[in-house]
């Protein structure tokens, strides 16, 4: 019964750290541009099939881990370049526009990429190189791979690094003052222009870090790969409180030990009633709970009025 | 959408119009006098089935089924009661979706064709049969298996597989004879198709005397499946079932290995494809999956039918593309006993179909549904799905289910008596 609870929690956790990698790209562009970028969940899914295409490429010519290390790198340059052109053709236009228009333009540019992932991929399911073999090790009586935890790993160690950027370098203290008020920020001699692009940069060179790690963990990538992800990653963010970057850390990582929990123990306590197949509606209550009792998330201050 | 409106409107209109003016015009001409045929009537058969999203490779395959059979048939030549005829694809994607299964199903109604193979879904072929039926345009599935695709009451279903009726408890019957498998966890994908076999699966696993220590349920969209899976380990099963499809089953089999379920894993014709055992990757080796039919090699056009698709589409057959070949021809063999076209002339042909096709031998029973349908069961040896054992289904593991299949039983009942 503990090792079913353990190994549903290791489940979580792992699950929940890619949720929270993909939330970070969501919740810092929040932070600075009010904008929920829906084309982030695609921009992730760009990553994740260039580096299963580069790695596909590479299986058997190079090690194993040098073809990771090459995927990784060839995603994170190409979301870089995508986040940084998606944010100076489609967003940068828009920025003193109603909120609307971005928005609708964010769809817009999810469904673009998309579509055009479609064209160069092919609209089936692609499979993953079998690169690494994961060896399971036994954790009081549950198991956890090699893979499951240098993924965790990884994504704990770039979420610290980071926190530590913000909070610690002159460009995160800069992305904190556009954060806070971009015109007076401005008026400091803040380039708010290289500050929000930046911030595209940053949460797109995650995003494929995190693509990375979805196709190698599950072993398949599609062009719509990203929708799901990025609404799972989004609900992250919010539940964390959307802006807040640690909260998109925490949002990230609750969501997936709730899912991980309601799909093991939801269909015994409601008798069967509710299957597995209803963890994610499970995890949007849990979301519309929060939100009733903390309209700005678990660690979102309230906004009050964004000067 | 309210832009689109009036262009596809204008669009069945065209089509509808070029029908009839290629249509009347020379069949009044060819029956005066009949040598010279000035031109050939177009006659369009409709192909629907997922061409994009995670089935789009089973869909492509069913599609390219269709279009070889069609160009095939062209490049022989089709004569129909005197006058010339050649064959059109209009192929549609139904994207696996119930809802857009029946639009599809409405444009190729208003695309006037005599016949759809389609579609793949069981949860898409009884939705759209309706609207097939309401315009008396016959349907051939080639793969969906869900008993009540056929049992709706309709005139013009067919399919020219195995129904779930028939697989589930061939496969449970399998599992307890030859696996010895006591104790049981099913996971179905929550489709018609998935959770219709799961339950017919099910149903015969414990009439048969087995202990189903879990049902769990995932989507025909996930891919992570740690969670039940784990769930179920707490169970210890020696043996898993799946009712769903390659997409699912893949990475499934994959977690199972790696959070250590020794389970053996067995699941439907959903899963039987060159593709699962690439998603799944070495843990594929050992898993089993029934398939209605005889196994490719055996079947009586296979071999020739595999080279041909391979050469044409540089592909490999995924599952149904012979099915879907089969069903054109069994469309075109109506058409000739009836000397016509005409749907309506020619759908009380279809029923009464006694061919060799591909497959085998196909002849339908008075529901639609293939009579003697042979299920194979296959196993992953080497990277490959290898022919286990071949069931003519029907009698054997149905007595739970007599009342609800009564036309197949009596053709196999020598059979189910042994």
């Amino acid at each position: 019964m503990i090792d079913t609870f353990l190994q549903q929690l290791i489940n979580g956790l792992v699950l929940g750290s890619v949720y929270a990698l993909v939330a970070l790209g969501y919740t810092m562009v929040y932070g600075i541009l009010g904008l929920i970028n829906f084309a982030h969940g695609d921009v992730v899914m760009v990553g994740a099939l260039t580096a299963l295409s580069v790695c596909l490429g590479l299986a058997g010519v190079v090690p194993a881990p040098l073809a990771l290390l090459a995927g990784a790198g060839a995603a994170m340059l190409v979301c870089t370049a995508l986040g940084l052109t998606i944010e100076r053709v489609a967003y940068r236009p828009l920025r003193h526009a109603p909120r609307l228009a971005p928005l609708i333009t964010a769809i817009g540019v999810s469904i673009l990429i998309q579509y055009s992932a479609a064209l160069v991929w092919g609209k089936q399911y692609l499979s993953f190189p079998e690169l690494l073999t994961p060896t399971s090790y036994a954790l009081g009586g549950a198991s956890i791979t090699d893979v499951q935890l240098a993924i965790f790993l990884l994504a704990c160690a770039l979420m610290a690094g980071l926190l530590w950027f913000i909070k610690h370098t002159r460009l995160g203290t800069a992305m904190r003052a556009t954060e806070q008020n971009a015109e007076v920020a401005g008026l400091m001699g803040v380039d708010a222009n290289r500050v929000i692009a930046i911030t595209f940069a940053l949460g797109s060179a995650l995003g494929a870090v995190a693509g990375l790690m979805v196709v190698m963990y599950y072993g398949i990538g599609h062009y719509f790969m990203g929708f799901m992800l990025g609404l799972k990653a989004f609900t992250a963010a919010v539940l964390g409180g959307i802006g807040n970057i640690p909260g998109a850390v925490l949002g990230g990582l609750l969501l997936g030990v709730i899912e991980s929990m309601a799909s093991g123990y939801i269909g015994d306590l409601t008798g069967g009633v509710f299957g597995s197949n209803y963890r994610d509606v499970f995890a949007f209550l849990v979301l519309v709970a929060v939100l009733i009792v903390r309209p700005s998330g678990l660690m979102g201050q309230p906004s009050g009025e964004r000067a | 959408m309210k832009r689109l409106h009036p262009s596809l409107i204008a669009a069945a209109l065209l089509l509808a119009l070029q029908g009839c003016g290629k249509d009347e015009p020379p069949a009044a001409a060819k029956k005066a006098e009949a040598p010279p045929p000035p031109q050939e009537i177009v006659v369009k058969i409709g192909s629907a089935s997922p061409l994009t999203g995670p089935q789009a490779h089973i869909g492509n395959d069913i599609r390219n089924g269709v279009q070889l059979a069609v160009e095939d048939i062209n490049a022989k030549g089709l004569e129909i009661g005197g006058k010339k005829v050649k064959l059109e694809l209009v192929a549609e994607d139904d994207e696996a979706n119930p809802t857009k299964a029946t639009t599809v199903a409405q444009k190729l109604v208003d695309a006037k064709v005599v016949g759809v193979v389609g579609h793949f879904n069981s949860g898409a072929s009884i939705p759209a049969s309706k609207i097939y039926s309401d315009a008396g345009v016959p349907q051939i599935s080639p793969s969906s298996t869900n008993p009540k695709y056929t049992q709706q009451g309709f005139k013009t279903t067919f399919r020219v597989v195995a129904n779930d009726d028939q697989q589930g408890p061939t496969l449970a019957k399998f599992a307890l004879d030859k696996l010895k498998a006591k104790s049981i966890a099913v996971i179905d994908d929550s489709t018609a198709y998935g959770q219709g076999l799961a339950d017919a699966f099910e149903a015969a696993a414990k009439a048969g005397g087995a202990k189903i220590v879990a049902r769990e349920h995932t989507t025909d969209k996930d891919t992570d499946f740690k969670a039940i899976l784990t769930k179920i380990k707490g169970k210890k099963p020696d043996l898993i079932m799946f009712g769903g499809i390659d997409p699912q089953a893949g990475p499934m089999v994959k977690q199972m290995s790696e959070l250590g379920i020794k389970a053996k894993f067995m699941g439907g014709d959903g899963m039987q494809t060159p593709n699962f055992i690439k998603l799944a990757g070495t843990p594929a080796e050992g898993v089993m999956a029934s398939i209605p039919g005889l196994p490719r090699d055996q079947m009586p056009g296979g071999k020739e039918f595999v080279e041909k698709f391979k050469k044409k589409f540089n592909a490999d057959v995924e599952l149904f593309a012979p099915m879907g070949y089969d069903a054109v021809f069994v469309f075109v063999d109506a058409m000739k006993r009836a000397g016509s076209t005409d749907p309506a002339k020619f759908l009380p042909e279809v029923g009464k179909t006694q061919m060799n096709g591909v497959i085998g031998p196909i002849a339908f029973d008075d529901k639609g549904d293939l009579k003697n349908g042979p299920i194979t069961i296959y196993v992953v040896k080497g990277g490959i799905w290898e022919p286990l054992e071949t069931v003519i289904s029907g009698g054997d593991a149905k007595p739970a289910q007599a009342a609800a299949t009564p036309a197949a039983a009596p053709a196999a009942a020598p059979d189910a008596k042994k």
